[in-house]
């Protein structure tokens, strides 16, 4: 049973804020890496673009179709990411996932938090990790398409 | 008078409460509820009359072959077909559509081609690429207009010589269109070509007559008609059957094995390789009759006056476009809102007790069609009610205010 509180934590403010207006949304031409994500049970669809220079990730943009939580979570992962190593970006989106996936947190993890409301519906988590494990692939290079069916099935 | 109160007694789920609120089920296409009879038949099977069928001389497995045989007749009563022999046990819709695709399929050339519809589900579209693949036939698909009507202009235009099979379904899960099955057959037997009809989201809100229909295949689900999931039916016109080549082979299926040669069992029993799902039959054969007790007429009547209430009361919402607008429609009302995610949506509405289905629907050409990723679906019952329907509407409402920009 979910309560209100829940659902209010799910939709909370700045997970609204970056869903209706979100950040980064745009093609990158041209990017050195980009990744293509797919959840099949609803067909959301996410490619996220980065722009590398030195190892540094300067530039991140995402695009999408996708539900409010999906659009938030790929926006703040842009917001969090630019500027970083890849190293320490691949480290985040473990970091993240493993939090979405109830671990207890090991560091701040700042607006991102705010995704964690995903964890009282079971159904909703792979709509926050899908940009995560996007970026993975488009750092790592991987190169079919992810999707958030990939290890439940 | 259609006593929806009583009806929805008969059903122990719906008194569930979830997530503090009465539960409004509003995805019977999905998968329908089970009024106790089902359930009771079902566990009465296991507490007194199991064993495996058609092979032992005891009592009980007397008593379970002769439980599965009087679902089978209910099957073949619930379709009007001429005998039993032609009613084929499945697991569902989609195994009778690979029954046929496996068996059928196998006598295809290449430059045969196979007719399905743009709105069909993924069931009545993957098995047919998986046979023309093999045997380089092709799958031809007819259009559809804006509102969701199949163009039969378009249809009359793509039958040809080279068609081997037409399979469309009966009534869009997506849309809730009700495809014109009588002209299409007509058509169809005119060249003589077989029709295959999916009749996954027919059986449960109108009568189905094979005979009528002319059809030469018809295939449903037990659990899209108050009957339990894992069990489904293959009509097969006799004359059909007969000449199709086995599908999977075991037991049951044979009349003797010999490593010189095997002779396999009449029908439906060819069909029926391995120990069947004999407590499905029976929960079918329950939901049958309760159907058949509620009157099939009456409820189609009624589902008409709910699906008018909802078209009316969900497109009347701010925002709302109806996606499926067909003249002749059943149960099912797909929309979008703006500015809202289908998902979204499903999870805000489930917080209120209200439950839709969200997505692609397994209809990924419908939602390609309509340029949509997804939609929200609400599918009606004979037990829903308008109240329901009501609660929904509150609940977009509610889901308006929470998450629109
Ligand atoms: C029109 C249609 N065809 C086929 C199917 C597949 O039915 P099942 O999953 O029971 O085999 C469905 C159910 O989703 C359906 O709605």
């Amino acid at each position: 049973m979910t309560t209100d509180a829940q659902l209010s934590r799910l939709y909370q403010d700045i997970v609204l804020r970056h869903s209706r207006n979100p950040h980064n949304q745009r093609r990158i031409e041209a990017a050195q890496a980009h990744a293509d994500g797919h959840n099949p049970l609803c067909g959301d669809r996410i490619t996220v673009y980065l722009q590398l220079e030195h190892g540094h990730i300067r530039e991140a943009a995402f695009e999408a179709v996708g539900c409010a939580i999906s659009l938030a979570s790929a926006s703040m992962l842009t917001d969090a990411i630019t500027g970083c190593s890849t190293a320490e970006a691949l480290n985040l989106a473990g970091e993240v996932e493993a939090r979405l996936a109830g671990q207890p947190a090991t560091r701040d993890l700042g607006e991102i938090e705010a995704l964690s409301g995903v964890r009282a519906y079971p159904a909703r988590v792979r709509c926050a990790t899908l940009p995560w494990r996007t970026l993975q692939a488009a750092l790592t290079g991987a190169a079919q398409t992810v999707s958030t069916e990939a290890e439940t099935r | 008078m259609f006593d929806v109160g009583r009806i929805r007694a008969d059903f122990p789920i719906l008194h569930e409460a979830i997530n503090g609120h009465p539960l409004a089920y509003l995805d019977n296409a999905a998968s329908y509820q089970h009024p106790r009879t089902v359930i009771e038949a079902i566990s009465r099977y296991y507490e007194h009359d199991h064993a495996n069928v058609h092979r032992g001389v005891h009592t009980l497995s007397h008593r379970a072959t002769e439980a599965q045989e009087r679902g089978r007749e209910a099957a073949r009563r619930l379709l009007n077909a001429r005998s039993v022999r032609e009613i084929v046990f499945t697991r569902g819709t989609t195994e009778a559509i690979n029954l046929v695709a496996a068996t059928l399929g196998q006598s295809l050339r290449p430059g045969d081609e196979i007719l399905i519809s743009h709105m069909e589900h993924h069931s009545n579209i993957v098995p047919w690429q998986l046979v023309c693949e093999r045997s380089s036939a092709r799958l031809v698909v007819v259009p559809i207009n804006d509102r969701g009507e199949i163009l039969l202009d378009e249809y009359h235009r793509l039958l040809s010589e080279r068609t081997r099979l037409v399979a469309m379904a009966h009534v869009s899960n997506a849309l809730g269109t009700v495809n014109p099955v009588a002209a299409i057959v007509a058509a169809a037997r005119q060249r003589n070509i077989p029709v295959l009809l999916d009749g996954a989201q027919a059986v449960a809100h109108q009568r189905v007559d094979v005979r009528a229909l002319d059809c030469d295949f018809y295939a449903f689900s037990g659990h899209k008609m108050c009957g339990p999931t894992g069990i489904g039916v293959l009509y097969g016109r006799e004359e059909w059957l007969q000449r199709l080549p086995p599908y999977q082979g075991g037991g049951d299926m044979i009349l003797s094995v010999s490593f010189s040669g095997t002779v396999y069992n009449e029908l439906p029993y060819r069909f029926e390789a391995g120990t069947p799902h004999v407590a499905g039959a029976v929960g079918l054969g329950a939901a049958i009759e309760y159907l058949e007790a509620v009157g099939l007429e009456r409820i189609e009547h009624y589902e008409a006056g709910l699906l008018a209430y909802a078209t009316e009361a969900i497109g009347a919402v701010s925002g709302v476009r109806i996606i499926g607008q067909a003249a002749h429609k059943a149960g099912v009302v797909s929309f979008t809102v703006d500015g809202i995610h289908p998902h979204d949506l499903g999870t805000v509405l489930d917080h209120q007790g209200v439950a839709i289905r969200t997505g692609h629907h397994c209809a990924m050409p419908v939602m390609e069609r309509f340029g949509l990723a997804g939609t929200a679906r609400a599918s009606f019952a004979f037990y829903n009610t308008t109240a329901e329907i009501d609660r929904l509407v509150a609940a977009l409402a509610v889901a308006r205010r929470m998450l629109q920009p």
